[in-house]
């Protein structure tokens, strides 16, 4: 007779620290205007959508533009310190991302993706939006690491920033200290759902609690 | 005699060709956040101000409000290529202040653990070099790929008997927290032996390729006397003539017990280097196989059971401790107060002392040799910047 | 060469020759504590009669009202001679002589130091900070440095 071991009993998770959680509200970058596009752009496809039998144009634009965006997204090799080198793992054979077609590309100005691996320090956030404001839209950015979700363990220090969403808007945070490729990745195809969700070819959706 | 030419104008360049050019923080050599600000005449640097801190991180300031089980695990953090070196400087200070011994088996994991962790780092040194230096979509992704690909492994043997693959907190006061499973053994050797043969491949690879051999020989000249003077340690002083190997010179943990050479180059430039590194590869898989051969029973730690909230107290007292890291001697400074958390702890990171040799070695030379040169001084920012 | 062979003994003997008041202390690494005022003489000493060439080294100690301590690791690759030197600089004194004219490696050291502690190295070439911003306020490894002192808006 099989011997069943004990179940954990998970404790549902509670809020105990209402001040971390206040502190990310009043911090975190929000992305208020969205991204740019062009006026022509944005004319265009209002007159489309609104045009009668219209948005089966627009909507199959979007699935198109939104496969071409997922299926490319280019990173800006923007490696820090520890994650920098699993992220290097993950852009190697094993854990290829060549084949979700993200080529690692050191310009910002040809990339759609920046990987913030690793602390951002003090010294550092202001290179760090440098580089951002240099990516062309639409872009996004994926916090690695425990270090760039929220400070990690040296939130404490006093040239570490706490989050590297402090400084720019990011879509989505893979935790784990290194993350290990395989999270790397579980992240990037969640980016990728996140992009296949833009609507009338441009504006992000809001978060799908389902989904992302 | 000068011959006046009729199809070209002959310029004056002599002094008038200043630039100054900016590697900074982000760029593709993949080395980590650091910034060069290079005084260029014509395409020949003439100055470099390194402008290192983009990673401090406040470890030292940090240490002195963790405790001694607490910290080991952030102190893989600086040396984060080759984690557990750092580990173990910081776990040697403390027991060696509070005299703790560690049982004998614990000692041999520490050694096989450094050694194959110094062979994962020296393949990703000459993977991340050979991608600099060859450019990341041309002939220099050829042997990153292949040598991630073995660095794959031996973090696989890592994740089996840590569970983490590249920062661990597997070093602990008085020994190791965690044994070796069944089968890993084995494991370990099968993995020791593809990889003796494979590093075979990449050697012939690169020193039968013209390229390579114009890029680092005579590339990069640190003469013995700057080597010691600046307190450049590892690779970089054993390729400049200086036979110091801490294993050796001051053997830990029993160092003692096996035999290995400690290659030593006179040329001082960045082919000594490579070939320093080439030799060591090939002694630390030797060391790892004599470890596993002789691996005794016994306890894996004089103070089992200690777990990241559990305290344990030094006495007063301070020491500093230092390994042998796959960079150079990483050594730590503590002095400890008594209290379950060190009052003064000071990393001598060996990538530090490394990078300062830069403003006097890459002057006169050019550009492109930059990053040659920088890449066979391989430095980890986490060390740097602490 | 007679510096390059210099052992232990001769090592302790030679220094409470020459160094009257200092304190030596352990043979690996040897403890050796000297005044303020022959930090740079000590230096020297090393490296040229001691061999001592290998700089390994330099940082700073916070004894809140005891006041600073700096010290210093050299060693001599060939006989594995090890010091490490120490120097008390005294309740509320800041400043110290620089080693950069006999060690190429301080200037990062100190520099470093500087930054942490607010040490001000006499005859560096270069003193700035290395680590911290430029314009940053404060030495952080002073013990009456909070280690969350707040930096708005990034903390």
């Amino acid at each position: 007779m099989a011997i069943k071991g004990p179940v954990p009993q998970i404790p549902v998770p509670v809020w105990r620290n209402f001040k971390d959680l206040q502190e990310w509200e009043t911090h975190h970058q929000k992305r208020p205007e969205g991204d740019q596009h062009s006026a022509a752009f944005d004319t265009v496809t209002e007159g489309i959508h609104s045009f009668p039998g219209g948005f089966l144009v627009t909507t199959v634009a979007d699935n198109f533009f939104n496969w071409a965006r997922k299926s490319s997204v280019w990173p800006v090799t923007f490696g820090l310190a520890c994650c920098a080198i699993e992220m290097m793992a993950t852009f190697a054979s094993r854990f290829d991302v060549e084949r979700l077609g993200m080529v690692p590309w050191a310009s910002p100005r040809h990339s759609d993706l920046m990987i913030v691996s690793g602390t951002v320090t003090i010294k550092m956030a202001p290179m760090l939006t440098r580089i951002y404001d240099q990516m062309p839209d639409p872009k996004w950015a994926v916090s690695m690491g425990s270090c760039a979700n929220s400070g990690g363990p040296f939130r404490h220090g006093y040239h570490v920033v706490k989050g590297v969403d402090r400084v720019i808007p990011v879509d989505v945070y893979v935790p784990g200290c290194p993350p290990p490729p395989e999270s790397l990745l579980n992240g990037l195809l969640l980016l990728q759902d996140q992009i296949a969700h833009f609507r009338r070819t441009g504006k992000r959706a809001e978060p799908n609690p389902k989904v992302d | 005699m000068t011959t006046v030419s009729t199809t070209r104008q002959e310029l004056d360049y002599a002094g008038s060709e200043r630039l100054t050019m900016n590697m900074g923080p982000q760029h593709p050599s993949a080395h980590g956040v650091f910034r060069a600000i290079l005084q260029l005449e014509g395409e020949t640097v003439v100055g470099v101000d390194a402008v290192i801190g983009y990673l401090h991180r406040c470890h030292e300031k940090l240490a002195e409000t963790l405790t001694y089980a607490q910290y080991p695990s952030i102190a893989s953090k600086t040396d984060y290529v080759a984690a557990m070196t750092s580990e173990f400087a910081y776990v040697m200070a403390a027991e060696t202040i509070g005299k703790i011994e560690v049982p004998k088996r614990a000692q041999y994991l520490r050694v096989i653990t450094s050694e194959l962790q110094r062979v994962a780092s020296h393949l990703l040194w000459l993977g991340t070099w050979c991608l600099d230096m060859g450019g990341a979509l041309g002939g220099g992704a050829t042997i990153f790929l292949y040598c991630i690909r073995e660095r794959e492994d031996i973090l696989d043997l890592f994740e089996s008997l840590v569970g983490a693959r590249l920062l661990y907190g597997f070093y602990q006061v008085g020994g190791v927290r965690y044994d070796i499973p069944d089968g890993w053994a084995a494991k370990c050797r099968e993995t020791v032996d593809l990889i003796d043969q494979r590093i075979n491949e990449y050697q012939r690879m690169l020193e039968e390729n013209p390229f390579f051999l114009v890029r680092t020989q005579g590339v990069g000249v640190i003469s013995r006397d700057l080597a010691e003077d600046v307190g450049i340690s590892g690779p970089l002083l054993r390729g400049s003539g200086v036979a110091f190997d801490l294993r050796r010179a001051a053997p830990y943990s029993s160092y003692e017990d096996f035999e290995f050479k400690i290659p030593v180059e006179t040329a001082g430039d960045c082919f000594a280097r490579y070939r320093v590194r080439m030799v060591e590869f090939r002694e630390s898989l030797a060391i790892v196989r004599q470890a596993l051969d002789k691996l005794p029973d016994g306890p894996i730690s004089s103070r089992p059971g200690l777990k990241s909230v559990a305290q344990t107290r030094i006495p007063k007292g301070e020491t500093y401790a230092r390994v042998e890291g796959a960079r150079g001697e990483v050594g730590c400074y503590l002095i400890a107060d008594g209290s379950a958390k060190p009052y003064r702890m000071k990393w001598r990171g060996a990538s530090f002392s490394n990078l300062a040799v830069l403003p006097h070695v890459i002057p006169g030379h050019k550009v492109a040799d930059v990053v040659a040169i920088m890449g066979s001084v391989d430095p980890v920012f986490g060390e740097v910047d602490r | 060469m007679s510096s390059a062979t210099v052992s232990a003994d001769e090592a302790r003997a030679l220094i409470a020759e020459r160094f009257s008041g200092s304190q030596v202390e352990g043979t690996s690494p040897m403890v050796v504590t000297v005044a303020p005022d022959a930090w740079l003489p000590f230096a020297a000493f090393a490296k040229e009669t001691l061999g001592c060439r290998f700089f390994s080294f330099l940082s700073a100690t916070d004894w809140k009202d005891e006041g600073l301590e700096v010290v210093a690791k050299v060693d001599n690759a060939d006989t594995n001679l090890s010091l490490l030197v120490k120097s008390r600089l005294g309740a509320g004194v800041t400043t110290c002589a620089s080693l950069v004219p006999v060690y190429r490696g301080a200037d990062w050291m100190e520099r470093e130091c500087y930054d942490m502690f607010g040490i001000r190295f006499e005859g560096h070439p270069d003193l700035r900070r290395i680590l911290l911003q430029d314009d940053w306020v404060g030495h952080p490894l002073l013990k009456s440095y909070a280690v969350d002192t707040p930096y708005p808006p990034y903390r």
